[in-house]
C-alpha cells in the first residue's frame, strides 16, 4: 500500500516537473518565443482562421445572407457536386492533363541535365544554362501572351514562318482548336520547367565520384555506356524522390496557367478544377459547391503527400515531411 | 586548327572526364541545346522587333527578328497613357514592402525553430508547416479576407503571403547547417542575448540565404496575379501582371487597346501588345542574369527538403 502511494506520488510529480522545466525554458528562451509570436499569429489569422469556413460544405451558403441566413443541409451539397457532370468532367480533365504533364515534363529535365553534363565547352554550358533557366522566372501572363504572339493563326510568328516557307496555306490554330491547344499547353509547360528542373539533377551528378568515370574509361566504356551505367544510377535516388514529389501533386490545378492560356474555343480541355472553382465560386456565387471541390482537392493533396513521404522513406530516400 | 587545339586544351583542363577529341556526339548535343536555347530567346527577339517596327511593316508580316522602319511610337503611347507606368511603380512598391515583411516573418520563424533546445519545437514546426500541406481553398479564404475587411485593399496582396512555410524551411535548413552551436555558446558566455546573437552573428553570417530568399519572395509576388483577380476590384490596386493580362486577353487576333485616349495611340493593337509585353518583361530580363546565381543556390538548398 505504502509503496503504491509513493509510486503514485512520484507519478504525480512528473508532469509538475515538466511544467517547471518548461517554465525554466521559457525564462531562458523567452526571446526566441517572442520571435515565434509573429509567424504564429500570421498563420492563425490567415490560414487556420479560414478552416472553420469549411463547414460550408454542409450548408447551402448564400453569400448575400451570410451564415445566419443559410440552411444546414447535411450531405446534400456534397452529393450534388459528385453527381455534377461538369465537376466530374473537370476532375477527369485535370487528372489526365496532370498525368500527361508528368509523362512529358518529368523526364525532360533529366535528359537535359545529362546533355548539359556532357558539354565540355565551359562558356557554352554557362550561357545555355542561363538562357534555359529564364522561362522559370517569367509569369504565366508573360508566358501566355508570348505564346499567343507565337501561335496566332494569322499573325503568330510560327504560322508566319510556315506560310513564308510555303509549307501551309492557312494558319494552324495552335491555341484555338482543342487538340492543338492540348499539345501546346503541355509543351509550353515542358518548355517553362525543363531548364530550372535540371539544377537538382546537375547537383546530384556533381556528387558522383569522379573516379568511377576514370575507371570506366580505362576499361574502355564509351560515353553512352558511362551515362547509362554511372550517371543514371548515380542520380537514381534524386529521380525517385522527385517522381514521388510530383505524383503528390496529381490533384493540383494551376489557375494562372489555365487562365492565361485558355480561350472560348478550348473550354473542353481548359475547364479544369481551378477554373471550375473560380467560375462556380467567385463568378457564380455557388460558394458551397466550390468549397466542396476545393476541400476535395486539399484532402486528396494531403493524403498524396503523406503517402509520398511514406514511400520515399520505405525506399530509403529522405522523406518530405 | 588553332581553335580546335584550344578546345582540346580546355577540355583537358575540365578535369576528370578529359577526352581529347571532339566527337560527333558533342556536336549533336550542342545542336540540340542550341535549339532549345533558341526557343527561349527568339520569341522575345521577335516581340521586341515587332514593338519597335512601323505598323505597315508589321501588318505586311515582314517583321521577324529584325525591326523594320524603327519607331518608338508604341512605347511612347504606353508612357503617355500613364496607367502602365503607374502599375509598374505600384507593383514595385508592393513587391519591396512584401519582400521586407516576408523576410522578417521568415526569420522570426526559422531562427527559433533551428534551435534544437527549444521546448515545443516540434509542435511549433507542425503549426507553422501544416498550412503548406492543407489549404482551405479559395472560397473560405475569400470569406476570411472579407471578414478581415481586406478585400479591395493593397494589404490582401501583402499580408496573407508574407509568411511562407517553404521559404522558412529553406532558411531553417541553412541556419542549422551553417551556424555551429559552439558559436552561440561562446556568445552566450560573453553575455549576449538571443536577439543580439541573431542580429550581430546569425544574420550577418547568412547573407547568401537572405539574398536568395528575398529574391524568391520578390519574384513570387511580382509574377503572380491570381490574387489580383480574386480579391481586388479597383483598377488602381491591381498589379502590372494583371494589367498585361487584360491588355492581351484577346485570344485569336490582336484587338484590344486598353490605353486611354490621352495616350494618342497611333500603333496598331498588335504592335502595342508587343510593346506592352516587352515593357513588362524587360525589367526581368535585365536584372535576371545578375541574380541568377542566387536563385540557383537557393534551389540547391531548397532541394534538400521539400
Amino acid at each position: 500500500m505504502g509503496k503504491n502511494k509513493k509510486e503514485a506520488e512520484a507519478q504525480s510529480t512528473l508532469p509538475n516537473e515538466n511544467r517547471r522545466t518548461f517554465a525554466k525554458d521559457l525564462k531562458r528562451d523567452w526571446q526566441l518565443y517572442l520571435l515565434l509570436v509573429i509567424p504564429i499569429v500570421l498563420v492563425i489569422v490567415f490560414n487556420y482562421a479560414s478552416y472553420p469556413g469549411l463547414r460550408m460544405v454542409f450548408y447551402d451558403y448564400k453569400p448575400a445572407r451570410g451564415w445566419n441566413g443559410s440552411k444546414f443541409v447535411g450531405l446534400k451539397i456534397i452529393q450534388k457536386v459528385f453527381h455534377d457532370r461538369k465537376f466530374l468532367g473537370s476532375l477527369s480533365t485535370t487528372l489526365i492533363f496532370n498525368l500527361l504533364d508528368l509523362a512529358l515534363g518529368f523526364p525532360m529535365p533529366i535528359i537535359l541535365a545529362l546533355m548539359l553534363n556532357e558539354l565540355r565547352v565551359r562558356w557554352f554550358k554557362k550561357v545555355s544554362q542561363t538562357i534555359l533557366y529564364l522561362p522559370h522566372f517569367l509569369s504565366w501572363v508573360i508566358v501566355g501572351s508570348v505564346a499567343y504572339a507565337m501561335f496566332r493563326p494569322n499573325t503568330g510568328l510560327v504560322n508566319m514562318m510556315l506560310m513564308n516557307a510555303g509549307l501551309i496555306d492557312s494558319g494552324i490554330p495552335f491555341l484555338t482548336e482543342k487538340w492543338h491547344w492540348a499539345v501546346a499547353y503541355l509543351l509550353i509547360y515542358v518548355w517553362q520547367t525543363m531548364g530550372w528542373g535540371t539544377i537538382i539533377y546537375l547537383a546530384a551528378i556533381t556528387s558522383i565520384n569522379g573516379e568511377l568515370y576514370e575507371a570506366a574509361m580505362i576499361d574502355g566504356a564509351n560515353r553512352w555506356q558511362r551515362m547509362t551505367n554511372i550517371t543514371l544510377p548515380g542520380i537514381r535516388g534524386t529521380v525517385v524522390t522527385m517522381l514521388i514529389m510530383n505524383l503528390g501533386k496529381i490533384m493540383g490545378s494551376n489557375f494562372e496557367r489555365l487562365d492565361s492560356l485558355q480561350n472560348t474555343q478550348v473550354r473542353d480541355f481548359s475547364y479544369q478544377l481551378a477554373i471550375y472553382i473560380y467560375e462556380k465560386g467567385l463568378q457564380g456565387a455557388k460558394f458551397s459547391e466550390a468549397t466542396v471541390v476545393g476541400l476535395f482537392q486539399s484532402v486528396i493533396g494531403l493524403i498524396m503527400v503523406i503517402i509520398a513521404d511514406r514511400v520515399a522513406k520505405k525506399l530509403g530516400e529522405e522523406g518530405l515531411l | 586548327m588553332s581553335k580546335k587545339k584550344e578546345k582540346e586544351i580546355e577540355s583537358v583542363s575540365d578535369g576528370s572526364r578529359a577526352i581529347t577529341k571532339v566527337h560527333t556526339s558533342d556536336v549533336v548535343i550542342m545542336v540540340i541545346i542550341t535549339i532549345l536555347c533558341l526557343t527561349c530567346v527568339l520569341p522575345f527577339l521577335h516581340l521586341f522587333a515587332k514593338s519597335i517596327s512601323s505598323n505597315s511593316m508589321v501588318m505586311a508580316k515582314k517583321v521577324f527578328f529584325w525591326p523594320k522602319q524603327v519607331t518608338f511610337d508604341a512605347y511612347t503611347s504606353i508612357f503617355r497613357d500613364g496607367a502602365m507606368v503607374y502599375s509598374m511603380v505600384y507593383s514595385a512598391i508592393v513587391t519591396v514592402v512584401f519582400t521586407l515583411l516576408g523576410m522578417i516573418a521568415c526569420t522570426c520563424a526559422a531562427y527559433p525553430l533551428s534551435k534544437k533546445r527549444l521546448h515545443g519545437r516540434y509542435a511549433f514546426s507542425f503549426i507553422l508547416m501544416f498550412p503548406m500541406y492543407f489549404s482551405a481553398g479559395l472560397i473560405p479564404t475569400y470569406l476570411l479576407y472579407k471578414d478581415l475587411h481586406m478585400l479591395d485593399t493593397v494589404w490582401v496582396l501583402i499580408l496573407p503571403l508574407i509568411y511562407s512555410p517553404y521559404n522558412m524551411l529553406i532558411m531553417k535548413t541553412y541556419f542549422q547547417a551553417n551556424l555551429p552551436d559552439s558559436l552561440e555558446e561562446s556568445a552566450k558566455l560573453d553575455g549576449a542575448s538571443d536577439f543580439q546573437i541573431l542580429f550581430r552573428i546569425a544574420l550577418p553570417l547568412s547573407k547568401p540565404i537572405i539574398a536568395t530568399l528575398s529574391l524568391f519572395y520578390a519574384v513570387g509576388r511580382w509574377n503572380s496575379y491570381a490574387d489580383n483577380k480574386y480579391y481586388i476590384q479597383a483598377d488602381t490596386l491591381k498589379m502590372i501582371q494583371y494589367r498585361l493580362s487584360q491588355m492581351v486577353s484577346s485570344a485569336t487576333e490582336a484587338q484590344t487597346t486598353t490605353l486611354s485616349e490621352a495616350a494618342a495611340v497611333t500603333s496598331t493593337p498588335e504592335v502595342l501588345q508587343a510593346a506592352a509585353i516587352m515593357f513588362v518583361t524587360i525589367p526581368i530580363i535585365c536584372i535576371y542574369p545578375f541574380l541568377q546565381k542566387y536563385f540557383v543556390k537557393g534551389a540547391m538548398v531548397g532541394a534538400v527538403k521539400g
